[in-house]
């Protein structure tokens, strides 16, 4: 049960776009067209699921017991960094289709926040093992989800004043939307 | 002085380039947060452009990158172990955004386009420049969002612990001014960098027709 509500909560209520502002680049860079921004999503599950997996097991068996935690920043984007280039040599070789459509956006999310954010809440909240998979897999699809739909109303916009296109209007829809996930406390 | 004048103006690293967003909307509900994130990312920015413009010549073209993420991700370590021990509540504060100065690309671009091609002293300036603008950005979104958040300017809180006095501020006395509680949320910063940016565009655009 608690399992359950941990998993509404990274998905709705504690978003990681709207309430920590994580991966905010891809967030309003890639997200004019439905395609990419579910390409995207598919994309940054499978990185933050395998990233928060090593890394717990990194953290705890190797950083802790040997009183380095000081160094889990340099840890992190060492193995965010190295699995990002290993998925990418491994699609590559084995899915050249798949590469072909994602490609582009597999190297970018070496920078993107929203994996490193991620792991970063899961080490500082104490998640055990499975609490931790399921928090990153419950925030990695809010972050799809929040880019599905705002890629689905960026593309019905018309008619926007000239010094509001692109980002400034981005930036006040990702408000609304804002106030309308803070609502989900409720459930 | 005209590279830091640019940095600033011209290429306002938020305003203009649109990068660094996270850690702009996500420390600015307070303004003392949000100039001691700006002095994070000022001073990881000119230690980084420095670092890399002395040792461009001597990292291989194709390892680049990695090499820069390294450096930088080294001083983030520094400052993160600094701010630990010196001013333990901001550390607190800051939270997971500290390090994830490491992933802002405001850094590594200016890596990438200005400290790995020009010599030491116009990139430390650069670096200057930009870390100025956007500690600047930070400022004026972290002034609108607590002044109409929360009807207070904190100047001094959780580094009273280095500086020794505390300093909050209430802007409007009188108890019949309520504060808008939208503006210290998170739909609060998203409108409010939203027309920030808007008003800038208006203005560069006017700017650019004379």
């Amino acid at each position: 049960m608690n399992l359950i509500s941990l998993f509404m909560t990274s998905l709705l209520t504690e978003n990681i776009v709207l309430t920590k502002f994580l991966g905010l680049c891809p967030f309003f860079g890639n997200s004019s067209k439905e395609k990419t921004a579910i390409s995207m999503g598919i994309c940054v599950t499978l990185i933050t699921i395998l990233s928060s997996i090593i890394t717990y097991f990194i953290y705890n068996f190797i950083l802790v017991p040997t009183n380095t935690t000081y160094l889990k920043t340099l840890m992190l984007i060492l193995v965010i960094a190295s699995l990002v280039q290993l998925l990418i040599l491994i699609i590559k070789n084995k899915y050249k289709k798949i590469y072909k459509s994602l490609g582009i956006y597999l190297s970018l999310i070496t920078t993107n926040c929203a994996v490193m954010g991620v792991v970063l809440l899961g080490i500082n909240n104490n998640y055990n093992f499975i609490e931790t998979v399921v928090y990153s897999l419950g925030s990695s699809l809010g972050f799809m989800l929040v880019l599905y739909v705002f890629s689905t109303i960026r593309e019905r916009l018309k008619n926007v004043p000239k010094c509001f296109q692109g980002i400034p209007i981005a930036l006040v829809i990702a408000s609304i939307m804002a106030l309308i996930f803070e609502r989900y406390i409720g459930i | 002085m005209k590279k830091i004048i640019n940095g600033i103006v011209f290429e306002n690293p938020i305003l203009v380039g649109m990068l660094g967003l996270c850690s702009t909307l996500a420390v600015t509900n307070k303004f003392e947060n949000a100039y001691v994130m700006g002095i994070c990312v000022l001073v990881v920015l000119v230690l980084s452009n420095f670092i890399i413009s002395i040792i461009k010549k001597l990292v291989p073209e194709n390892v680049r990158i990695p090499v820069y993420i390294l450096i930088i991700s080294t001083l983030v370590t520094i400052i993160e172990i600094l701010l630990q021990k010196y001013v333990k509540n901001i550390y607190n504060v800051l939270g997971i955004y500290l390090p994830l100065i490491v992933v802002n690309c405001i850094i590594l671009g200016r890596a990438l386009q200005v400290a790995s091609k020009e010599k030491v002293i116009p990139s430390v300036l650069d670096a200057i420049g930009v870390g100025l603008g956007y500690t600047f950005v930070l400022m004026i979104v972290s002034l609108f969002r607590e002044i109409l958040g929360s009807n207070t300017l904190t100047l001094m809180d959780n580094i009273s612990s280095l500086t020794g006095y505390k300093a909050i501020y209430k802007i409007f006395p009188s108890n019949d001014i309520l504060p808008i509680n939208l503006f210290s949320k998170e739909a609060g910063a998203f409108l409010t960098l939203g027309l920030l940016i808007a008003l800038a565009k208006y203005i560069g655009g006017k700017h650019e027709s004379n």
